[in-house]
């Protein structure tokens, strides 16, 4: 890996400038710090079994910022995190966690 | 959809913000001010309407908090409006899992190039720098952008048209680094993976492939700057995988892996996340099923108003500049067009300066005196290849590739 630098090609695609006059930016090392994204679905005894499997792999808001949608559509979206994304959700805490959506995000339908 | 404002709970500052803008543009800006309360009303198709501005995230000022963790932060329409750039502090943020690492050595990093090759590599980011360098001006924009005006609704991020954003890319060319490797005969796909990692263990890790012809097209950048200075770490700091002109999936944040395959990559992120419809925009009805699915790719033209907001309001029959910017897709501008008589007629946009033909590209119409009352404004984009933005809205279960012709209601007073 000692000796990357080489002629540069002819064709470039027209839009690309090849080798800038620019000297390279500096990359430096960089760390950071994420909020935690730890709040809690709201209504207590309710919500608690969305509380107890959904929240590891993401925030509540992700749930709580969608849209009013049918009961089916929330079935399908907590089966998919259980097959798609490996959610461990025990099948007995299913209903609840579908009846909480459909209350609190349900269109009615 | 306009805005009442309760004057006691405008700060002073906003306050002043917003009457200077006034000013400027003899509009108000109804549909994009900063509430008291911290919180944006976006103009999507139904609840939630009001989002909160948050400014907690590392590297970013003021953005629209679609998700905390791990983060979906959404650019507020106004900076569109600012420039042509967008800036790295206020371009949109987009991740899938939560595993991100917050500290990135950036003398320790190493990028491995491996698979269907000749010599596996190990580069860091020096090893980049000494390559020939290439920039590009290119619109990176989610998938799902716009995803929140798709009716019916549609699970997933609720972005309004803050998805999206222009930079200058600075990098190498992916051909470069790949011929360095030597690809083998036989070679299919060239598969994307980053620093990023599921929360658990056996979960599909988010990774991408390209097509070889693709991959090497020398135009696929790897990025090691935006506008001229190191990526932010979530916009993928050290390196992201530019593809000019296709949504941003394909974007590799943290690129830390590239691996050769003598085969098509059937991973999930490829073969059942992201796919789309194979059918004019994507487009299907409603409960439509048994519709041929295939990865999304390249983007469509697209235009936006950026100094007026729907249900904004201006003086009757005075001339008032209305502007924004457009983008062709996976090509270059042709023209914008602006209609104010509910798209009957068309008049053509000034363009700003063409900053390549992956770019936005400004545009600008001085509108004639307006009569009092309600109006529609229109703006659509032809792009070079002769796509045009369609005048009825695609629909599809994903929420992707909107991009119909753009309204706003309007009233003269
Ligand atoms: C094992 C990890 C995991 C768990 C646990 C999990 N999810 Fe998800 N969820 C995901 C991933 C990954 C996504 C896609 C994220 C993205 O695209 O940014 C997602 C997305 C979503 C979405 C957006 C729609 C979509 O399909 O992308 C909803 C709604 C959702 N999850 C609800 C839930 C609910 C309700 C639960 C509890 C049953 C849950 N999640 C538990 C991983 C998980």
């Amino acid at each position: 890996m000692r000796h990357l630098i080489f002629v540069v090609g002819t064709s470039f695609a027209a839009l690309l400038a090849s080798t800038p006059a620019w000297p390279a930016p500096a990359i430096s090392s960089t760390t950071v710090e994420l909020p935690a994204g730890d709040a809690l679905f709201p209504g207590g005894p309710e919500a608690d079994a969305i509380n107890n499997n959904c929240l590891a792999c993401h925030s509540a808001d992700m749930v709580v910022n969608q849209p009013a949608l049918p009961r089916s559509t929330w079935e399908s979206a907590v089966h998919k995190m259980i097959k798609v994304y490996g959610a461990p959700v025990e099948d007995s805490d299913v209903p609840a966690i579908v009846d909480y959506l459909a209350k609190v995000k349900g269109s009615g339908q | 959809m306009s805005q009442h404002f309760d004057d006691a709970r405008i700060p002073a500052l906003s306050r002043r913000a917003m009457l200077r803008a006034i000013g400027v543009a003899g509009l108000t800006l109804a549909g994009s001010s900063v509430r008291a309360d911290q919180s944006i009303r976006l103009p999507i198709a139904g609840e939630p309407r009001d989002w909160p501005i948050t400014h907690d995230f590392p590297q970013k000022g003021s953005m629209i908090l679609q998700r905390t963790r791990p983060p979906l932060l959404e650019t507020p329409m106004e900076v569109f409006d600012r420039g042509v750039f967008t800036p790295n502090d206020q371009f949109y943020v987009r991740w899938h899992w939560a595993v991100i690492p917050t500290s990135v050595d950036a003398d320790a990093f190493r990028l491995s190039v491996r698979g269907h090759v000749n010599q596996t590599l190990s580069l860091s980011i020096g090893d980049l720098l000494r390559l020939p360098r290439v920039e590009l001006a290119a619109v990176n924009q989610c998938s799902g952008n716009s995803r929140g005006f798709f009716l019916p609704r549609v699970p997933g991020a609720q972005w309004a048209h803050g998805a999206m954003g222009n930079a200058r890319w600075t990098g190498v060319l992916l051909k470069d680094v790949l011929d360095r490797a030597g690809v083998k005969p036989g070679a299919v796909q060239v598969r994307f993976n980053g620093l990023d990692e599921p929360v658990v263990p056996d979960a599909p890790d988010f990774r991408k492939s390209l097509d070889i012809d693709h991959a090497r097209d020398g135009e696929v950048m790897i990025a090691f700057a935006m506008n001229g200075e190191q990526l932010p770490l979530l916009n993928g700091f050290p390196l992201r995988l530019i593809v000019p002109g296709w949504y941003s999936t394909y974007w590799v944040k943290m690129l830390s892996d590239i691996e050769v395959l003598d085969r098509q990559d059937d991973n999930y992120w490829m073969a059942t996340a992201y796919t789309v419809p194979d059918t004019p925009h994507a487009n299907i009805m409603p409960g439509q099923t048994g519709v041929k699915m295939v990865p999304i790719s390249r983007m469509v033209p697209r235009s936006f108003f950026t100094n007026v907001a729907d249900g904004a309001s201006l003086p009757a029959g005075a001339v008032a500049t209305i502007r924004g910017i457009a983008f062709g897709g996976d090509a270059g501008v042709a023209k914008v067009e602006l209609s104010v008589d509910d798209g009957r007629t068309w008049q053509p946009a000034t363009l700003g300066e063409d900053h390549g033909k992956y770019s936005f590209r400004r545009w600008q119409v001085e509108i004639p005196q307006l009569m009092k009352g309600g109006h529609s404004l229109m703006v659509r984009c032809t792009n070079t290849a002769g796509d045009i933005q369609p005048a009825a809205s695609n629909w599809n279960t994903s929420g992707f590739m909107r991009n119909v012709v753009e309204t706003v209601q309007l009233t003269a007073i």
